[in-house]
């Protein structure tokens, strides 16, 4: 059991599904039957292929099965072994990119029920978010309004490249239900691949999408501000999942700056983005694109300038680090902070459920 | 008596060095004073054809205005930069003199013309403006100050027509670098636009990408922006894919000579970029087996940066780390003049930086890397 | 301080300015609707010309899509990044306890009242049947 991190909140973890087979139990009859007769089998999100190599550390893939599947492992090498108190499980199931938005809809619904069902249910420390079909706001708003009583549902979920940039009001419907429920809004590393992944079109290689990733967050946070989605909704919690981090300080620089010339064209921004952002906006830390040394990392941090922002997060079992090297070489007084302060402060069902 | 009223930090100009050797200005925007002039460099089958259909520039739904108009008239210029004598502004090269390049101590600068040449879907004609364009700064700016240098402006989604281009211009000395547009059809390593590298390389010129006011594809991967703010700090996003592209392709193995600039983008996102290409290849270099060397080692080697617009910490002094972890070697002053987003090279910088690094960033990076001293 | 005579009371229009040089230092002038405002014309960002810049309203929300423009050319945009200046106050708008441009007091005084005063002024040529504009600079 890895002590450092006893007590922590792990704001990521990765339940996978293996085929839609799982999830029969959780569709229609109509649903059922489409399955089987359109053939209806996987839907893994391309942008998380099973086999590569971060998608599962070699000792945490099952001998059988995509890495996220097995239930016992999951709990035995993240819960048990980084003693955790509570592990909010983001699922990656490409339901949510599919363009028929009601078969997105209603494997999206699938999806949320086999959670509580076959997580939720079976560990008290299991957490999750609902997992949205965003294509369709009303859709995505009324799964919302189902799950809402269900406090184990701590937050919703997006993937970071969607139709739209995250602020338009084409989203709104599914900010007002989630601020009235409570919780915040995850955006997660992984697109909908209705867009290129670049401004210049598609890459050759993998590694060149995945490092776009960053900048489709850059480009979330860019618009949330200035859309007005935190003046419309003050109590909008968001929180980027597997962004990378060490983009955010330059990115609140250059925004900062332009803010302060160009205001005028959205005169509802009226405080700083880097005030808004620090107030709006927290990020898991796995995976974290450090600088080689340590006294840089706590430049970096010092840069982003609050100790408010990040959460802890092992990511299991995406492969980001080693061992138990999950911990960034950070003070002990800040990592204290990051595994459990600042994950409660996010989550308020999380802080409700240990009063 | 003080003219500051307020002791802010950012407000605190760098005294250390207040007579300038002379500075490199890495990225002066010349305009023709009416859009008539440029047509007197392009043949005339181009006149009637660009008076019915259009450029034809991707990327812009209207006419007349950029997709995402700016704050001020002219596209974005400096309200004080409409010259006295009429036309637009960068367009009169003796107002040029007086407000840039006199005023504040230019000893070089580079131009980017910023021809729609790049951005258009016609390839024959973005040639034809490409090639009058090249003539136009040659005739009317650097055989007229010096001072001045000049850009081989390409189509660069035609890659035999712009190698063709780089070899009629590079015995000219007064042109001193390639220019292509941060947005390409394709990502900028992909396979169609080696043979531009190699002209690149065999003529020891650099690429200098600049970003256009619109491209062939969305500008983010996750839909249209609606706002010149987002569209402006996204303006950082196309290098990193440019760079990104350039490592994982290979082409920095098979043109290990070749040398780019990012121009316009600002440059505290460089470290980060450096941090996360490394990571990603340590665990997934098996795509990629022709990379064979860590990405952050590219960047030190090929890959150059100018300041402008430069980024403004709450706390100044934090751009001295960025300094420190990008190596000053790598970063090269530059105003964007005339555009509104300016930076002045008296006041841009709102921290104390070293003599010799300021020397490196003002001036010696430039003058090395544009082999400035040979003229 | 002292107190320069910069401009007659009518030669500045309603919504125009003068840029005056005075004691080292070029100042703008500007009148809005009977009252004169001085402001230092050199942007604390970075040292441009901002008198020289757009005079513009205050652009104003509640709501996301919603506009409102009050106090029209009672704003002065720098002519480089645009930053706005409450011209009465030196006040920038973007984080306004930060950021201000040095303002001097300005006032129209009539010719009879040029004699005595507070402060000493510089001498100069008066008359009596015109208002002067006054600089305290």
């Amino acid at each position: 059991m890895n002590v450092a991190t006893s007590g922590a909140i792990d704001c990521d973890i990765h339940p996978a599904v293996r085929t839609t087979k799982d999830l029969v139990p959780y569709l229609d009859d109509y649903w059922r039957e489409m399955r089987v007769l359109r053939e209806l089998d996987r839907l893994d999100l391309m942008s998380y292929p099973a086999a590569i190599p971060l998608s599962g550390r070699p000792d945490w893939r099952p001998k059988a099965g995509n890495p996220g599947t097995d239930f016992q492992m999951l709990v035995e090498q993240a819960l048990d072994h980084f003693d955790l108190r509570y592990a909010i499980c983001n699922c990656l199931y490409g339901a949510q990119a599919v363009f028929d938005e009601n078969m997105a809809a209603a494997f999206c619904r699938a999806i949320n029920d086999w959670l509580r069902a076959e997580w939720l249910d079976r560990d008290a420390r299991l957490r999750a978010s609902i997992v949205l079909p965003a294509q369709s706001p009303d859709l995505a708003a009324a799964e919302i309004e189902r799950l809402a009583d269900d406090k184990r549902f701590v937050q919703v979920l997006f993937l970071a490249r969607c139709d739209f940039p995250l602020g338009r009001k084409f989203y709104w419907p599914i900010y007002s239900a989630a601020v009235r429920h409570g919780l915040p809004i995850g955006i997660h590393a992984g697109g909908m691949f209705r867009h290129a992944p670049t401004q210049s079109g598609h890459p050759s290689y993998f590694i060149e999408d995945f490092a776009a990733e960053s900048q489709a967050f850059a480009v979330q946070l860019g618009s949330l501000v200035s859309e007005g989605v935190f003046t419309k909704f003050p109590e909008l919690r968001v929180v980027l999942i597997e962004s990378g981090v060490a983009w955010l300080p330059a990115m609140l620089w250059r925004f900062g700056k332009d803010w302060r010339g160009v205001r005028v064209e959205v005169p509802w921004v009226k405080e700083t983005p880097a005030s808004i952002i620090r107030d709006h906006v927290r990020l898991t830390i796995q995976p974290l694109d450090a600088p080689p040394n340590s006294s840089d990392l706590l430049r970096l941090i010092e840069h982003i300038g609050s100790e408010d922002v990040l959460l802890f997060s092992t990511d299991y079992p995406h492969w980001h680090f080693d061992g138990d090297a999950v911990l960034p070489s950070l003070p002990a007084t800040l990592l204290k902070k990051i595994q459990v302060e600042n994950p409660l402060a996010t989550y308020p069902r999380l802080a409700e459920a240990i009063q | 008596m003080s003219t500051q009223e307020v002791a802010d930090p950012r407000l605190h100009t760098d005294k250390s060095d207040p007579v300038r050797v002379g500075v490199v200005d890495c990225d002066i925007h010349p305009a023709p004073p009416a859009p008539d002039e440029m047509l007197r460099f392009l043949p005339k089958r181009w006149h009637s054809y660009m008076a019915t259909y259009g450029a034809r520039i991707a990327g812009q739904p209207t006419s007349g205005i950029v997709p995402y108009p700016r704050m001020a008239p002219g596209h974005g210029m400096r309200m004080d930069a409409w010259p006295p004598g009429g036309g637009f502004p960068g367009s009169d090269l003796k107002f040029m003199q007086e407000q840039l390049l006199d005023a504040c101590g230019i000893e070089f600068g580079i131009l980017q013309p910023l021809t729609i040449g790049s951005t258009t879907t016609n390839l024959e004609l973005g040639a034809a403006l490409c090639e009058a364009t090249n003539e136009w700064q040659l005739e009317k700016w650097t055989r007229k100050d010096r001072r001045l240098k000049a850009a081989i402006c390409v189509p660069q989604e035609d890659a035999a027509a712009s190698v063709a281009m780089i070899e009629h211009c590079a015995p000219e000395k007064d042109f001193v670098h390639i220019a292509v547009p941060t947005r390409t059809v394709e990502p900028f390593g992909r396979k169609r636009y080696w043979p531009i590298f190699e002209a690149a390389e065999h003529y020891d010129l650099p690429i200098c990408m600049h970003p256009p006011a619109s491209g062939f594809h969305c500008n983010t991967p996750t839909g249209w922006v609606s706002y010149y703010i987002e569209e402006h700090v996204a303006f950082a996003h196309p290098p990193q894919t440019i760079i990104t592209s350039l490592i994982m392709e290979g082409v920095l193995e098979r043109f290990p000579k070749l040398k780019v600039v990012l121009v316009e983008g600002g440059f505290a996102w460089v470290p980060a970029l450096a941090w996360r290409l490394d990571r990603l290849w340590h665990r997934m270099r098996d795509e990629v087996p022709h990379v064979k060397h860590a990405p952050s080692e590219y960047f030190p080697r090929n890959f150059w940066f100018t300041t402008q617009p430069m980024e403004e910490p709450e706390s100044p002094e934090h751009l001295l780390d960025t300094i420190r972890w990008i190596g000053a070697g790598r970063l090269m002053f530059s105003t964007d003049y005339p555009h509104w987003d300016f930076d002045d090279p008296r006041n841009a910088f709102k921290t104390t930086i070293a003599p010799q690094d300021r020397a490196a960033i003002f001036r010696e990076n430039a003058v090395a890397l544009f082999r400035l001293n040979e003229a | 301080m002292s107190r320069h005579v910069v401009a007659r009371a009518g030669e500045i229009p309603v919504g125009g300015r003068k840029l005056v040089t005075v004691a080292g230092r070029t100042v703008g002038i500007f009148h809005l609707a009977g009252e004169y405002f001085a402001l230092l014309n050199r942007c604390p960002h970075q040292g441009a010309s901002l008198c020289t810049g757009m005079l513009v309203g205050f652009a104003d929300s509640n709501e996301p899509g919603e506009y409102s423009l009050t106090r029209q050319g009672e704003m002065l945009r720098c002519p480089w990044h645009g930053w706005e200046f409450d011209i009465r106050t030196g006040q920038s708008w973007c984080e306004p306890s930060r950021l201000r441009v040095k303002a001097y007091p300005v006032s129209v005084e009539a010719g009879a009242r040029l004699v005595k005063g507070p402060y000493v002024a510089e001498t100069y040529e008066v008359t009596l049947e015109d208002d002067y504009v006054i600089l305290t600079i």
